[in-house]
């Protein structure tokens, strides 16, 4: 990469995220707002306290697990978008497992769940990377449906299995969480846990994992060009079967992570995880790369989490929601914006 | 007076993309109603000089004057108002629009607002009439021959008005009988008053067709010459700036083992047809075995059964005396078997993938690229830097993205990698389509070395001289089978292009013989 592209890498989502807070400011001064004083309480929600800026960091957890999901699965050239239903999967998973064996050490427990959830997310995108392998269905298509499956199935497990007739399943034994004294001291009594640290860990596994294995080395090449991967002695199926699983076992941790971190159980959802489809935006934002990742992350950490607090000026929820969405919604149109950039850049096309 | 004299006077025209310049002090000037060809290799400027006539890119310096006059050509609508119309090498077309609506395509007749149907096809009817075209407006583009949509795209500049129509590598694609047709077309349209530029590396097709010349090296312009007085070696030399041969030096083949046995061969095609039939052929380790025929006749299909890309219906393919039928393409790969692909860059290249990265893509798993699953790129730089050197591949550095290498480029690099696995079997497929006449000698050199280590060489090619140059066995292909295998000593164009067309070596002796007896009989009378 020479130099002006790398600016140019960077400065698409800056310009997204700046046209997104535009777009949010021009809706609350039609519906008569000020939107400095939004802006305002929404830097209060989250950099306020330090109660803020751990809530903050716990709301960027899992969206840095489904977010690096999606960038595995893109850059073995497809579309994952099941992430909300992979970690359901590995949500349901890990309640189950920490439900049923709630007097195991810590030791041996949480990181049981941590692979059980895992291992459920892998399962679940598998089934679409089978078939995308053997039949070449659409992924697309196949984990929407499978979104669909896992919802009901999770919420039939939570109102007749897990509990008699409930919403919600019980809290997990303390055993189970990830939440530790320590942290929940330093961050002001937020729920921020555990989790961090292995989506941490897991930026630093997936970078190498892909970057610098000879089977990311494969991927990466499956997903650029197909045709001269086989021709190369690579097994385009074997690679698509497992970038999708590794893609799953990513979304099914930040599942794992919402469930013994974030809520401690699981309740009846109307629809799958919002973190499958912030994931997938966080992925686009960082450009599939995993520093990219980790701070459009912490971005919607921050916006998640700032916009709660908008609504103490009297900004009601759903304007809040209609701000946040714009920002992401030119964080979704940034190809356009790339575009634009092209278009406006004095320089005419290369060789 | 000048100005009449000259269509198009570019001057001095200098393009540079940072400190390199494409385009460095070139003139070039086309007369009215001439064809003027525009001869380089691969990365010479040619492209990029084009590309700023027609409004693509615009000049760092020099000017451009048209009939006498300054313009600055801004952008492509600029050149289409100037009359400048191009003729891509990659068709700009609609495939399941007709031919009248992708001719009127951007610039439709209207009637308030609705497309005026019968408008446009009067005056596609009347542009065609007039050059001789012979096409039907209503038919699908997907439906006509390469040449037939060639047609298209010519009608298309002149539909929009075009004076000077550049013509960038048009007999890439095409049929020898496309060609011919071609050529009688670009004559016609100079009789009509059109100024034509052809873009080419085809020294046979600029004597054919040219009447001037202008030779590009590295970004320069070096002459411009009259076709009619220069001959096509000479041309070649000018271009690549040394004496080149043409026809490769090389001793007697010295053939041992077979190293390729392949028998009674059924592979189909992807609309479920056989392709190649019944077919048996045998490759020697020491020998270059050359598959000739035309296009479409089961040579494609028979490579990727060969190399374990294609199924094996049924028969056998025996690689180093080991059965090798329906082996996947790692297993032949590993079975000392090198493969050259016939589309460098759909299966030769991952284009966005690194020089370097490309040039370790058979051999990435093993050591010292790798270690127990772990790339290491220090050696895998290393041994790009050593290949790039070694044979020569021009690009400026290990770690660019190979689709900024030139066609030329790119296939060295491919075939750097296959043969630097020293391989037993080299199985090549066009190895030198759109290559200029460097790289062509080289490629063959390479070639015919690896025959002289005692390496056994599979060549497919549809250019008959390749074949007639490097074989020492050519086996003509026609609807999946061979017809015959000819020693290149003893045949010729003719008696292979009948046996491409399937007329069986026996016959076709016979009948050349009759034809030179007749002609002979025809001198005396």
């Amino acid at each position: 990469m020479n130099n002006s592209s790398r600016i140019k890498a960077l400065a698409v989502p800056v310009v997204s995220v700046l046209a997104g807070l535009i777009l949010g400011a021009v809706i609350m001064v039609v519906s008569g707002y000020s939107p400095v004083e939004g802006y305002q309480a929404m830097l209060r929600g989250a950099f306020g306290r330090t109660y803020n800026i751990g809530e903050v960091f716990r709301s960027a957890t899992p969206l840095i697990l489904t977010g690096l999901g999606f960038s595995v699965a893109s850059t073995a050239g497809f579309f994952n978008i099941g992430l909300a239903g992979q970690a359901l999967a590995g949500w349901i998973s890990a309640i189950w497992l920490a439900l049923t064996f709630p007097d195991l050490p810590k030791i041996i427990l949480v990181p049981l769940c941590i692979v059980i959830g895992a291992l459920a997310g892998a399962l679940w995108a598998g089934i679409a990377g089978f078939f995308k392998a053997q039949f070449g269905t659409s992924e697309v298509i196949v984990t929407i449906m499978l979104n669909y499956t896992i919802l009901y199935i999770s919420n039939h497990l939570v109102r007749y299995v897990l509990t008699d007739n409930k919403d919600a399943t019980p809290k997990i034994s303390e055993n189970a969480s990830l939440r530790t004294e320590f942290l929940r001291n330093l961050s002001g009594g937020s729920r921020l846990n555990m989790g961090l640290f292995l989506a941490l860990i897991m930026i630093v596994v997936i970078w190498i994992f892909m970057k610098k294995t000879t089977v990311g080395f494969e991927m990466r090449a499956v997903g650029m060009n197909p045709f001269a991967s086989e021709y190369a002695g690579m097994s385009a199926k074997k690679n698509i079967v497992l970038a999708m699983m590794i893609s799953g076992a990513l979304a099914g941790l930040g599942g794992v992570v919402e469930g013994l971190g974030t809520f401690e159980n699981l309740y009846i959802l109307d629809a799958a995880p919002a973190i499958g489809f912030d994931g997938m935006a966080v992925s686009l934002l960082g450009g599939g790369n995993p520093i990219g990742i980790l701070l459009s992350a912490i971005l919607f950490g921050t916006l998640k989490t700032g916009g709660l607090k908008m609504s103490s000026v009297d900004i009601p929820n759903e304007i809040v929601d209609v701000v946040v969405a714009s920002i992401i919604f030119f964080i979704g149109i940034s190809f356009a914006i790339r575009y634009i950039m092209d278009k406006f850049s004095p320089k005419k096309g290369e060789v | 007076m000048e100005e009449s004299h000259y269509v198009i006077e570019m001057e001095n025209i200098t393009k540079a993309f940072g400190t390199f310049k494409a385009n460095d002090n070139v003139n070039l000037k086309v007369k009215k109603g001439e064809i003027h060809a525009l001869l380089g290799e691969n990365g010479a400027g040619k492209s990029t000089l084009m590309n700023i006539l027609s409004g693509l890119l615009e000049p760092t310096s020099g000017t451009i004057r048209i009939h006498g006059k300054e313009v600055d050509i801004a952008n492509p609508t600029i050149a289409n108002k100037l009359g400048i119309g191009m003729v891509h090498q990659h068709f700009m077309l609609i495939d399941n629009f007709t031919i009248a609506e992708n001719i009127i395509l951007g610039s439709e007749p209207t009637n308030a607002g609705v497309i005026d149907r019968k408008k446009a096809l009067k005056e596609i009817t009347a542009v065609s009439d007039r050059y001789g075209f012979k096409i039907d407006p209503s038919a699908l583009i997907s439906n006509i021959s390469v040449g037939m949509q060639q047609r298209v795209e010519i009608i298309k500049t002149l539909y929009r008005g075009a004076d000077l129509l550049i013509f960038d590598e048009p007999t890439a694609v095409l049929t020898p009988q496309e060609i011919e047709e071609l050529i009688e077309i670009m004559h016609g349209l100079v009789a009509e008053g059109k100024s034509i530029i052809v873009i080419t590396h085809k020294l046979d097709e600029i004597k054919a067709v040219a009447d001037r010349c202008t030779v590009i090296r590295r970004g320069k312009s070096i002459d411009t010459v009259n076709v009619a007085d220069v001959s096509p070696q000479e041309l070649a030399d000018l271009m690549v700036g040394r004496s080149v041969s043409f026809k490769t030096p090389k001793g007697p083949a010295a053939p041992t083992h077979p190293v390729l046995k392949i028998k009674d061969l059924v592979v189909k095609e992807n609309r479920g047809l056989d392709a190649v039939k019944d077919l048996t052929l045998e490759v020697r380790a020491g020998e270059i075995v050359g598959v000739a025929g035309i296009d479409g006749n089961g040579q494609s299909e028979l490579l990727q059964a060969i190399t374990g890309m294609r199924k094996v219906e049924s028969g056998t393919v025996e690689i180093n005396g080991k059965d090798a039928t329906n082996n996947r393409p790692r297993e032949i790969t590993e079975n000392s078997t090198a493969h050259v692909p016939e589309d460098r860059q759909k299966y030769g290249l991952v284009l966005p993938m690194t020089v370097s990265e490309n040039l370790a893509i058979q051999t990435y798993y093993k050591a010292p690229l790798s270690k127990s699953g772990f790339l290491n790129y220090k050696s895998i730089n290393q041994h790009a830097r050593e290949l790039i050197e070694e044979f020569d591949v021009r690009t400026s550095s290990e770690l660019v993205p190979a689709s900024a290498l030139s066609g030329g480029n790119q296939q060295k690099a491919i075939i750097a990698r296959e043969i630097d696995r020293d391989p037993d079997l080299l199985i090549v497929a066009q190895p030198t389509r759109g290559l200029d006449v460097g790289a062509i000698e080289y490629i063959h050199k390479r070639l015919i070395e690896q025959r002289d280590r005692g390496k056994g060489v599979l060549c497919v090619s549809f250019e008959l001289d390749e074949i007639l140059n490097i074989s020492d066995r050519i086996a003509v292909m026609f609807d999946g089978r061979i017809v015959g295998i000819v020693d290149p000593q003893e045949t010729n164009e003719q008696e292979l292009g009948l046996l491409m067309a399937g007329v069986p070596l026996a016959e076709a002796r016979q009948e050349l013989s009759q034809t030179v007896a007749q002609e002979g009989a025809g001198v005396d009378e």
